[in-house]
């Protein structure tokens, strides 16, 4: 076990609505969704139309620009919408569920008889390769590339973020097989980082050469992990996975199934019940949250990064959470001059929740602001824990000057590592959504 | 509430194709002063700090409350000739003096901020509710207000709006009115009689600052210069004052602790080496006074801590400073016209702030791109 990284900056943005740690399994529900627009850079082609079957594992659509990549029904049933938006793009492949479900047989040779090609063939056709993901960038890895090491990311550390230990601590087998597929996809190494503070089951995960690290969000982010244990250069690559998702591609090589069945947290101040819940990827958010309130904001993933989602939506492919928020947002007299308001967040000492750091709040949508130039300085290194000047990034970005960006680090950051600098930012600037244009705009250049 | 219901009842008016549609962004201006906006987040971060630029120049603005009280008592305390005043009556004759440069430096610059984010179509941006306040105090008391409503007109134009406004000028709107004022009316900011309000009889006094050129030594002791019972301009005299502000905005985080230190660091080192040099009585002075004289603490607490026109890098920052400091001291020392050397060192080193930041930028280039050759 390697030494302690320890972080500084970054901060734990303490809400309320932390998931309980009891679990409830959602029963079969009618309909399922995929939703290509979870899938950063794809262009989808449907493999399917209305009214045909698929099992689990079926393929619906494939990406136009890499066509090997596919994407499958995480159910069995019956293709019952497509649903388009502008210029026919589509935005949600839906399909109705069966009572008894079926699956698609992959067959699985004995992973140490396995050959890399062999590995990405099966998790290519098993639609589970998009779980995969490059950095630098931040898309869908490209099967034809071989990373220099594979990172995976033990913990989430994001404002109610679910306590993996717990999520995963029936899951050690298909980890352990997860990570020996990873294994044979890199000729590095395979890292895991486990929080310092709360080793847990995922200790128990032995195939993996783990690093432990300590410190506030965004301790958590993958991003900041590979920057402090093997920092991406320009000409580099490493692959990136998720820990629940490996676990499902763990499960598939046990079994030879498609089983998207994870475990989401329900969190938030609006959340009923806030607890984990056990659902099938994709499955609609109504069965998982209860009743519909009116004014509240549901966030597919956490309240820093997540996107939000209407409430007859579906479970996104990617989330481990699902977070409520108020969303009603009223004008506030003066607001700006209060000396105190107890209600609102800020990490600035000119406002007074520094008084109270165990305090949880239920905050809302408040944008608390307008949009604004940059003015402060000093405030955005604070919170992001890595060799990198935010703020210059930024601006390269803005002023579209490629040379810079690469100097700068681009190749390190992807939008969640920018999220809390969007958070406290007072320009009340749109960080996150730079960044992704920054990169979008590295990947057409090269 | 109702005010809200007023205010929601008279908004259509001023939207695009309504009857003030000319006055929109004064419109929202005033409503966003008066309300905190309704404003949900729609892209990136669903939940946000509740700070905003308005909270942070609120906060410069507080901080300037104890020197800009104490200086309206200073003009009355420093008043030509006239019966013995209690406190209060001389706050009262400085606050009426004061008052209406202060009116002049707002309506002036607000008038143009708000007509040139009209052109933009942006949000008016608070910076100028700390500029406005900072021109009156460092002009003398009896700087007309045509000059001061002319230095502010040039500063926002020129410094600010030519550049795209608050957060991309390059140089201290604030500095720059006053440097407007220095060079074309150099007159009246400097001599002997503009310190002093409704000086008709040419009363004069020197500031310690022109003693000490003159003679090396002041009829002021270093109790006056802490409490700020001198001449000076408006805001500058007080110590102590322009300290308490100095507490506020380290302890809010406001301003840069870094810059400020380094900056009294840097007055401090220059100071010494001049008394090591000693060559005339002036370079004698203690270092340590060049601090709490003239313009200098009032320079490094609230000028030259301005974000947009300091360095913007922490390491930056102390190279930054330290260099005003310096500057400033020197500029006192061997400069034989104008006996104050902060206004010049600040805005110099406005100048060459994105040079050092360049520099510090371009260290973590280089460390990234040897992690590169070295991977090779």
């Amino acid at each position: 076990m390697s030494k302690i990284i320890k972080l500084k900056k970054g901060l734990d943005l303490r809400l309320v609505g932390e998931a309980e740690k009891t679990l409830d399994t959602l029963a079969m529900s009618e309909y399922y969704a995929v939703y290509p627009t979870d899938f950063e850079g794809v262009t989808p082609k449907l493999l399917v139309k209305v009214g045909d079957k698929v099992k689990a594992g079926t393929p619906l659509f494939f990406n136009k620009y890499k066509q090997e990549v596919l994407f499958s029904s995480p159910v069995s049933g019956e293709v019952s919408a497509i649903n388009r938006g502008e210029k026919r793009k589509v935005l949600s492949v839906v399909v109705k569920a069966d009572a008894v479900q079926e699956y698609e047989n992959f067959e699985i040779k004995p992973l140490e008889k396995c050959s890399s090609e062999d590995v990405k063939s099966v998790l290519l056709s098993a639609g589970l390769w998009p779980m995969i993901i490059q950095r630098p960038y931040g898309i869908i890895a490209d099967p034809a590339d071989t990373p220099k090491a594979i990172f995976v990311s033990g913990f989430d550390s994001a404002p109610l973020a679910p306590d993996m230990n717990f999520v995963l601590k029936d899951q050690l087998d298909n980890l352990r097989k997860g990570m020996d597929v990873m294994a044979k996809l890199t000729a590095g190494k395979v890292h895991l980082s486990l929080n310092a503070e709360a080793l847990g089951e995922l200790n128990k995960v032995e195939n993996a050469e783990k690093h432990l690290f300590q410190g506030p969000h965004p301790a958590g982010n993958v991003g900041v992990q590979i920057h402090h244990i093997d920092p991406i250069s320009k000409g580099e690559m490493v692959w990136t996975v998720g820990v629940q998702d490996l676990a499902i591609i763990g499960r598939l090589f046990n079994t030879g199934k498609v089983d998207m069945t994870k475990i989401v947290a329900l969190t938030g101040g609006e959340a009923e019940k806030p607890r984990y819940v056990q659902v099938i990827a994709g499955a609609p958010v109504a069965d998982v949250v209860g009743a519909q309130k009116a004014e509240v904001r549901i966030i597919n993933g956490n309240v820093l990064t997540g996107k939000t989602v209407a409430y007859d939506g579906y479970v996104g492919f990617y989330n481990n959470q699902i977070t409520m928020i108020s969303d009603n947002s009223e004008y506030e007299m003066l607001g700006w001059a209060k000396p105190v308001r107890s209600k609102r967040f800020s990490v600035s000492k000119s406002y007074f929740s520094w008084l109270c750091p165990k305090k949880r709040y239920n905050l809302d949508t408040h944008l608390n602001g307008g949009p604004r130039a940059f003015v402060v300085t000093g405030l955005y290194e604070q919170y992001l824990p890595m060799d990198i000047y935010p703020l210059y990034l930024l601006k390269a970005i803005l002023a579209e000057d490629i040379d810079k960006m690469e100097n700068l680090g681009i190749y390190e950051v992807v939008e969640e590592d920018l999220a809390l600098c969007e958070f406290v930012d007072p320009s009340k600037s749109e960080m996150q959504e730079i960044v992704r244009r920054g990169i979008n705009l590295m990947i057409k250049e090269n | 509430m109702d005010l809200r219901k007023y205010v929601d009842k008279i908004k259509p008016a001023f939207e695009e194709g309504g009857k003030f549609a000319a006055l929109h962004s004064t419109f929202d201006a005033f409503e966003t002063f008066l309300y905190v906006p309704n404003t949900r987040t729609s892209k990136g971060s669903h939940v946000r700090d509740c700070n905003d630029l308005k909270r942070v120049m609120i906060i410069m603005v507080l901080a300037l409350m104890p020197a800009l009280i104490f200086g309206m008592f200073n003009v009355g305390y420093q008043r030509v000739d006239g019966p013995e005043y209690t406190i209060l009556q001389n706050f009262w004759y400085g606050f009426l003096k004061v008052l209406p440069i202060i009116i002049v430096s707002y309506v002036v610059g607000l008038s143009i901020e708000f007509a040139s984010s009209q052109i933009r179509k942006e949000e008016v941006n608070e910076g100028f509710l700390v500029t406005g306040m900072l021109i009156p105090m460092i002009v003398p008391v009896g700087t007309p207000l045509w000059m001061v409503a002319l230095a502010t007109a040039f500063s926002v134009v020129v410094c600010k709006e030519v550049f795209g406004g608050t957060g991309m000028n390059i140089f201290n709107p604030a500095l720059v009115a006053r440097a407007f004022i220095f060079f074309s009316y150099t007159a009246s900011i400097s001599g002997e009689n503009v310190w002093f309000a409704d000086n008709v009889d040419g009363h004069s006094g020197a500031t310690a600052l022109s003693q000490w050129a003159d003679t090396g030594a002041t009829q002021y002791s270093v109790c006056d210069a802490l409490i700020g019972t001198i001449p000076g301009c408006i805001g500058e005299t007080s110590t102590i004052a322009i300290l308490l502000g100095a507490l506020l905005l380290i302890a809010t985080g406001v301003a840069s602790w870094r810059i400020m230190l380094s900056v009294f660091a840097g007055g401090l080192a220059m100071g010494l080496v001049f008394n090591a040099i000693g060559a005339n009585a002036y370079m004698q002075v203690p270092a340590w006074q060049h601090l709490i004289y003239g313009g200098f603490a009032f320079g490094a607490v609230f000028m030259a801590t301005d974000p947009v026109t300091a360095a913007q890098t922490n390491t930056g920052k102390w190279i930054y400073g330290f260099m005003i400091g310096v500057l400033a001291v020197l500029i006192r020392l061997v400069n034989p016209g104008y006996p104050e050397g902060m206004m010049m060192a600040i805005l110099f080193m406005n100048g060459i702030a994105p040079l050092i930041d360049h520099y510090v930028v371009d260290a973590n280039i280089r460390r990234r791109n040897k992690r590169v050759k070295l991977a090779k």
